[in-house]
């Protein structure tokens, strides 16, 4: 099952010339770029390992796809995802996060019901990912 | 992303595989003043003093540009030069000035994204511990994609006599995306001549990867006279006719001594000479005229050290400059 999060999730995945160019997109706003890793795809899962420290003042975007690029030959079979931050007052939250890579293989999510009392169900999904111990998913 | 080159850089394969009209006339005058590089340089050599090779050296990598520009469009092969440089050359000889200029020609040449200069010394790009190195370099590295990136003093980068020093990680670094980042990066390596002659031969790999040297020369004292003169024009000052000839004087005393910085000499000698001008006209407390408060006078210069009856006594002018010299080196 294809994960599907952030910005441009309806449209297929994105070709190295088309992150550059939503990179340098961020730049041009004066966002900061950050580049994140996982290996838990749960939706909730919001908090992704940083590759680096967040990427500010860049003149063009081939300095943080340089970054990007080393963090997907080193987790390659990862979910990788851009985000950019905008420090602006106000906003001083991310304007835009997108995946730029992801596992080959994509086994999906359970859908899990518990029954508890007075036969009420309640319901969970559960990455199949994640029955491994995390660093040891997506071999 | 990929190295692939872009469609600027080489001939797109439909263009390839037509045969060529060798006849095809290009207007190389009207290519040059489309660019607008010819009043770029125009500007450039009126704006700097002196620095023959400089500028020589200057115009030559512009019409390298221009013509490849033109080889691109009409199908032919055109690979991207190598731009990376080292400036060598006493103090003052204008070798950020020129840093600056150039990373403004090659952007305007449509050779970099930005004109952007990143100054750095072996402070910004060396770590303090093991492991700080290289994401110190790489951070450098990163912002300073896109434009220039000028390394002052980049002897330093290598310590010879300490085989554990941190400064031979960062140039591993550095040589590597010089390599790599042709497209997207130009480093100057910028320092005193001998030094960098020494820098060179321990390592290299930057010899190598640099195409250009650029000597700059130091300037005769027309030329410093020319460069104290465009100085005070733009703060809007002047030098009355006595003080121009003092002024003369003084630079050709000033060259005697030592610690002489060719143009920061002269502009740390204005920056005094201003102050006695305006110690000057407050004592005099009366009214003033906005032609005093122009021009500079020769008592503002005359009443310098160097004029002094033995200036060898102590440092003549209080310039807090001092030649750097490479650590325990062979000479």
């Amino acid at each position: 099952m294809r994960l599907t999060q952030g910005t441009f999730s309806f449209l297929p995945d994105l070709t190295d010339e088309q992150i550059t160019a939503q990179v340098q997109y961020c730049i041009d706003n004066g966002w900061a770029v950050n580049v994140e890793y996982t290996d838990d795809p749960h939706p909730r899962n919001t908090y992704w390992e940083m590759w680096g420290q967040p990427m500010f003042d860049l003149a063009i975007a081939a300095g943080a796809m340089m970054e990007f690029e080393k963090c997907r030959e080193a987790h390659g079979n990862s979910y990788i995802r851009i985000t950019a931050f905008d420090a602006t007052g106000g906003w001083e939250s991310l304007r835009t996060s997108f995946i730029v890579n992801r596992p080959a293989e994509e086994p999906g999510f359970a859908l899990e019901r518990s029954m508890s009392s007075g036969r009420t169900l309640g319901y969970t999904t559960r990455p199949y990912s994640a029955d491994q111990p995390s660093g040891q998913r997506y071999q | 992303m990929t190295e692939e080159p872009s469609a600027e850089e080489s001939a797109t394969p439909e263009e390839a595989s037509q045969p060529l009209d060798l006849t095809a006339e290009v207007n190389l005058r009207q290519e040059l003043a489309d660019s607008g590089i010819a009043e770029l340089l125009d500007g450039f050599s009126t704006e700097l003093v002196g620095l023959a090779p400089v500028k020589k050296q200057i115009s030559e990598t512009a019409s390298l540009l221009l013509i490849d520009r033109v080889r691109a469009r009409l199908g032919l092969v055109s690979e991207r030069p190598t731009l990376h440089m080292s400036f060598t050359g006493n103090p003052g000889t204008g070798k950020t000035t020129v840093a600056l200029k150039m990373a403004e020609i090659l952007h305007k040449l449509e050779y970099l994204p930005t004109s952007r200069v990143i100054s750095v010394t072996r402070d910004d790009l060396v770590g303090e511990f093991i492991g700080h190195t290289a994401p110190k370099t790489k951070e450098v590295l990163r912002r300073a994609m896109g434009g220039v990136l000028f390394i002052d003093e980049a002897y330093y980068l290598h310590r010879p006599e300490n085989e554990r020093d941190y400064g031979r990680e960062s140039i591993e670094i550095l040589l590597q995306v010089m390599e790599d980042k042709r497209s997207e990066l130009v480093v100057i390596l910028a320092g005193y001549g001998e030094h960098m002659g020494q820098f060179f031969a321990s390592n290299p790999g930057f010899r190598s990867r640099i195409a250009h040297h650029i000597d700059f020369p130091d300037y005769s004292s027309e030329e410093l006279l020319t460069i104290t003169e465009k100085m005070l024009t733009a703060r809007s000052y002047q030098f009355s006719e006595p003080a121009k000839e003092a002024m003369q004087d003084y630079i050709e005393r000033r060259r005697q001594q030592p610690l002489f910085a060719n143009a920061r000499s002269m502009r740390n000698a204005l920056d005094r000479a201003i102050l006695r001008h305006a110690n000057r006209q407050v004592n005099k407390g009366e009214l003033v005229t906005i032609s005093d408060l122009m021009t500079l006078g020769p008592e503002d210069i005359l009443s310098s050290r160097v004029f002094a009856e033995n200036p060898s006594e102590k440092n003549p002018t209080g310039d807090q400059y001092s030649l750097p010299s490479l650590p325990a080196s062979p000479q």
